[in-house]
């Protein structure tokens, strides 16, 4: 194995996060207690030049380099552009809290750039052994960020199911890949779907492999029946870690079943396309469902999530350029909603109280009207209202599924979106309708965290009205 | 020219935007002079066009100036169709409109006072009329200027718009939130005709535009439909689009909402309700001449509809005691007349009638406005009386439109009547004789309405209390200024314009001819033939029947409200004591407003009740919303307790599910 140091030029982002992540560590340990912003400050600015990276070493043909386990194309740019940006916003959003609860270390943010480090990884991917390390430092860092809190029973449970399950699907994941080993004799996507591509479906090794593939992209994903963490966690957990988990990994699930999937099983699409569209229903059905059942708006939000899995999935189902496309259009999206919808948790914390219920949300527009007139932003693009972005991405990954004969998939997504749009127009109307509890404070906040929440907000709209801005690169990507 | 033609539509439309959205800070002045001067710059332009019609070579010009869209191979187009026809409306619409934006300077310069006091709808009410008056010209316009079916049909509604926000101007009193609901429901009738009749000509001619549709009309001749038992293509064509016409230009039985539109200022009912909007229809029909030629059956429907309004709406004028309702009811009569003369293929002569009633017709409530400001807004003709020694200049103007109105002699109103006259019994269509009569007994009628109202006002006694005869004075210059204006076309425009319009073949240009006439159906060529100039054709008139029926109308009318009613002030009310039961059915207007009352407003609010209380309330918001909200509630509900929280059953979970996809679709 020969080394060359041209390798290293493509992943500099990833290098940037290692080298940020290794500089909080150290100098966390030098930083007195009132000092600690600066890990905040150096983990904002290592994040923003990976971003500058991406888009100084991205564009241009593919490439494909350590010895072919990773590689460069279209689609990573976008997506770790994507990723990072995300994370941005969601730094940006958890210092205020962490300050308050006295939870501002280094700690926080390493693991935090290494879940991130972890992501970029899975979407550079070349083959099995990369995407399963990116994917495994990711949860690895979660799992620690959901006991973030120690004293916390709740966390420490969250933690503890979220560890086990996730050891299962990752276990049964993984299962699956040494079955594509066995059937194919390698784990990089390109001899791999070469040598799928002659067996075609005759190998039933194969076909088992990808059921257990499948359940592990569910799992990663959130969607039933391998949903069962999500609620628990999202509960669980404190918010700012729930930020970083409920946003940029979603973007890093939908690269894991682009790259799995497509790349390295894409002429098996009749096989797993079947299975999807069980998953798909499923998670539309229940999570539309049952979110309307939850008093508690994390836990509604969890069930939001696996609602909207049902959807990347239908987009990634269809099968076509057009429907990988709308569904990471989707995926994309979502993850900045989620940012958006955690946010004005964040932003609703203050010390000593967590905005957790349903009711904590009650008129929000005397508290504060630009962050109402925000969260109702958030809250209509999930719910897929126009002009809104959500309502583009429903539509296009409908469009997508309809392109290829399966209009009553498109009915029943409908169907359960217009049940979903209920709790998310109850929202709204909290915020509108209602009086604040009369212990209610005006919203204070600090550190850009309005210039972010506005950005976060009106990127919703603009992308809404001009959605071809992004939706040009996503179909580029898979042109 | 494309650039003039549009600067005639955009000037008024951009003045009504800046009056309507900028009103409060422009203030008064600010906005009356902007709207002025948008209508005044589309105006002189149109006046312009108009000469170069006359004295110069203007071509016709007619061109889509922006493409909507196209669908399904119909282009929906925003475009222009500009011929003589056109160039008369645009002449027309544009000045008086322009009067009127003058007068009402002076007319609604005390609006304030019409307005409960703190009102916060009458708050810039000055700036809010202009901006409306704007509107409307800018939307009479699109409908005259309209190359298209679509164009027409968005100029159609936006006059029906603008009239609606009029009528129901004063919007803090309850009969002018009536008048302009009926104003619309009625209106919605007819234009429920209307779109059928555009969805007709879309569906067989595969096109919007009115050349193309023109040029294929001929085709369809005698294509037959399968409706109501099968009926000719183009009657039905024909007969819709009139009905909407009949709706717009109030013709029975979609009359009812006129009246009832005197509720909003004067300034409008001159503008809209008399000289511009209702003439809509008939501008329409003539515009559509090529269709209806095709078709005898809808012009004798077209004819003997008009020549009812024309008489019958005339008699119920005479028992009418408000200055504007008498006015309203002459209106529907004229109209008529000119409705007439359409289902008589005089579409020319119609037109013809259009316009010098606009001008005499915009003359006579422009005068009764003034009246009105003078009597401080008290509109009972009973309660008047001696106006002219105080108001001279509107007692001279107010002769000078009755005497148009009834068809004096040399008068604009003259030539254009008797024309009609004459071409309506020279037609041949079915249900011509009853129109002919009809029309030669309206003329006794009008004279006879004309001067009651004309005495009673100017005349006689003086009637008012001693507060308002105290105030009595001339109304100011912005007032009387387009009462003078409006006089001088009243009196001259049908001498000098009968011969290019009806005589000669002036509408033709180039190739183009808008009044398209089949060759049986031509009823004005006895006037063509034996035509000796304007002299003669007066010569003529005097020795006619319509002019004898006249005389006797004016000579009674004066004999009974000017000399009798000196001695005996309540002979009005006498003679139609007198009247007995007929005046009772003229009272109530041959009980058109009960019966809609009754049998669809009532029976309309009846069924709306049952489909709320069954349909609505019942079966969609009980069963079918919360019922299934109910239902969702409930599995919601269950699936919840999916979520045990213990670790195992998650993990069973996951287990089930790969077993369950591995039987489904491992297959060994």
């Amino acid at each position: 194995m020969h080394f060359d140091a041209a390798n290293l030029i493509p992943i500099l982002p990833e290098i940037t996060l290692l080298i940020t992540a290794s500089l909080v560590l150290m100098v966390d340990l030098y930083l007195k207690e009132h000092e600690k912003g600066l890990n905040h400050t150096l983990t904002l600015i290592g994040i923003a030049i990976a971003i500058v990276l991406t888009g100084a070493v991205g564009g241009g043909e593919p490439q494909v380099f350590f010895d072919g386990n990773l590689i460069r194309d279209d689609i990573s740019d976008l997506l770790k552009g994507a990723i990072l940006i995300v994370s941005l916003l969601a730094f940006v959003y958890v210092r205020a809290w962490l300050q308050d609860r006295g939870m501002l270390v280094g700690e926080f943010y390493v693991l935090g750039l290494f879940a991130i480090l972890g992501m970029l990884i899975m979407v550079s991917a070349n083959s099995f052994l990369p995407l399963y390390l990116g994917l495994e430092l990711q949860a690895l860092s979660l799992y620690a960020l959901v006991a973030f809190d120690r004293d916390s029973k709740k966390g420490a449970e969250a933690a503890m199911k979220y560890f086990v399950l996730g050891a299962l699907g990752s276990g049964m994941l993984l299962y699956g890949v040494s079955m594509i080993y066995g059937a194919t004799g390698s784990i990089e996507f390109a001899p791999v779907a070469q040598a799928v591509a002659e067996q075609g479906m005759s190998n039933k090794v194969l076909v088992f492999g990808i059921a257990f593939l499948v359940i592990g992209i569910g799992f990663k994903f959130g969607a039933v029946p391998f949903h069962m963490w999500v609620p628990d966690i999202y509960e669980g957990a404190p918010t700012p870690s729930v930020l970083i988990l409920g946003s940029a990994p979603k973007i890093a699930a939908f690269a894991l079943a682009i790259r799995m999937l497509v790349d390295g099983l894409g002429s098996l699409h009749p096989d797993w396309h079947q299975m999807l569209v069980i998953l798909a229903v499923l998670s539309m059905g229940l999570g539309n469902l049952v979110a309307i059942a939850q008093s508690n708006i994390k836990r509604m939000l969890a069930y939001s999530t696996i609602s909207h899995v049902g959807f990347i999935f239908l987009g990634l189902l269809a099968g076509s350029e057009q429907g990988y496309a709308s569904a990471m259009f989707y995926s994309i999206v979502y993850a900045v909603m989620a940012a958006g919808a955690f946010g004005i948790l964040l932003i609703l914390s203050r010390e000593g109280f967590d905005a957790e219920r349903l009711e904590d949300l009650k008129g929000l527009n005397d508290r504060d009207a630009w962050y109402a007139a925000m969260m109702a932003l958030v809250m209509f693009s999930m719910a897929g209202v126009p002009p809104t972005v959500g309502f583009m991405a429903k539509l296009l990954v409908l469009e997508a599924v309809v392109r290829v004969d399966m209009v009553w998939l498109a009915l029943v997504a409908v169907f359960f979106s217009i049940i979903g749009a209920f709790y998310y127009l109850r929202v709204v109307k909290f915020i509108y309708f209602d009086k604040p509890a009369d212990d209610a404070p005006l919203l204070v906040t600090t550190g850009g965290v309005r210039v972010a929440m506005s950005i976060n907000g009106l990127v919703l709209l603009a992308l809404g009205v001009f959605p071809a801005a992004l939706l040009t690169l996503c179909q580029d990507a898979f042109a | 020219m494309e650039n003039v033609y549009i600067t005639i539509v955009l000037a008024p439309l951009i003045g009504a935007i800046v009056a309507g959205f900028f009103g409060g800070r422009i203030g008064r002045r600010g906005a009356h002079s902007v709207t002025i001067g948008g209508v005044a710059v589309a105006a002189v332009l149109s006046l312009w066009v108009l000469s170069r019609f006359i004295w110069g070579d203007a071509a016709v010009f007619n061109d889509a100036v922006y493409t909507w869209m196209v669908s399904d191979g119909i282009r929906f187009e925003v475009g222009f169709l500009v011929d003589k026809l056109t160039a008369v409306m645009m002449a027309t619409v544009s000045f008086v409109s322009l009067m009127v934006h003058i007068y009402t300077i002076g007319y609604m310069a005390d609006d304030e006072h019409n307005w409960p006091h703190g009102a916060l709808s009458g708050k810039n009410s000055y700036q809010r009329f202009f901006s409306y008056i704007s509107l409307f010209t800018f939307s009479m316009l699109m409908l005259v200027m309209s190359n298209n079916f679509m164009q027409l049909f968005f100029g159609w509604e936006a006059v029906g718009l603008v009239s609606y926000l009029l009528i129901g101007f004063w919007s803090t009193r309850e009969s002018a939130i009536f008048a302009n609901l009926k104003a619309f429901l009625v209106n919605r009738v007819g234009d429920f005709g209307f779109i059928l009749g555009i969805a007709a000509v879309g569906m067989y001619f595969g096109s919007m535009d009115y050349a193309e549709v023109f040029a294929a009309a001929p085709e369809h001749a005698d294509t037959q439909v399968q409706v109501f038992g099968g009926v000719s293509l183009m009657t039905l064509i024909c007969i819709l689009l009139f009905i909407g016409a009949m709706g717009k230009s109030a013709q029975v039985p979609l009359h009812v909402w006129l009246p009832d539109s005197m509720e909003g200022p004067t300034p409008i009912s001159a503008l809209i309700h008399a000289a511009t909007m209702v003439t809509a229809g008939v501008f329409m029909v003539a515009r559509m001449s090529p269709l209806y030629e095709l078709s005898e059956t809808a012009l004798s429907f077209v004819l003997i509809i008009g020549a009812t309004t024309a008489f019958f709406m005339g008699l119920i004028g005479l028992v009418q005691n408000d200055i504007k309702r008498v006015v309203a009811y002459s209106t529907l009569s004229q109209l008529g007349y000119m409705v007439t003369a359409l289902g008589a293929s005089a579409y020319a002569a119609g037109i013809f009638h259009l316009m010098t009633h606009a001008f005499f017709k915009a003359l006579l409530f422009l005068a009764a406005g003034s009246v009105i400001i003078a009597m401080h807004h008290k509109q009972d003709i009973r309660d008047m009386g001696g106006l002219w020694r105080r108001m001279p200049l509107t007692w001279v103007t107010a002769l000078l439109g009755s005497l148009a109105l009834i068809g004096f002699p040399g008068f604009s109103g003259f030539f254009s009547k008797d024309a009609i006259i004459e071409a309506v019994g020279a037609s041949h269509v079915a249900g011509s004789g009853y129109a002919s009569l009809l029309l030669t007994a309206g003329v006794f009628v009008t004279a006879l309405y004309s001067f009651r109202m004309y005495y009673l006002v100017f005349h006689g006694r003086e009637r008012m209390d001693e507060h308002t005869k105290h105030h009595l004075h001339e109304s100011p210059w912005v007032v009387t200024l387009p009462l003078v204006l409006l006089a001088i076309p009243s009196v001259f425009i049908g001498w000098y314009t009968i011969e290019p319009m009806l005589v000669n073949d002036w509408w033709v240009s180039g190739d183009w001819n808008p009044i398209v006439v089949a060759h049986d159906h031509d009823t004005l060529h006895h006037l063509r033939e034996h035509w000796e100039g304007q002299a003669a054709f007066v010569h003529h008139g005097l020795g006619a029947l319509p002019f004898v029926l006249a005389a006797t109308g004016l000579t009674l009318a004066t004999i009974i409200w000017w000399l009798f009613h000196k001695w005996n002030p309540r002979i009005d009310e006498q003679l139609q004591a007198l009247g007995g039961p007929v005046t009772r059915i003229l009272q109530d207007k041959y009980g058109f407003d009960d019966f809609n009352q009754r049998v669809f407003a009532g029976g309309s609010r009846s069924l709306g009740r049952v489909l709320w209380t069954t349909g609505d309330r019942a079966v969609i918001d009980g069963a079918i919303v919360n019922g299934s909200a109910r239902s969702v509630g409930r599995m919601a509900q269950r699936f919840r307790h999916l979520q045990t929280g213990y670790l195992y059953h998650y993990a069973i979970a996951m287990i089930v599910g790969l077993v369950g996809l591995l039987t489904l679709f491992v297959t060994l």
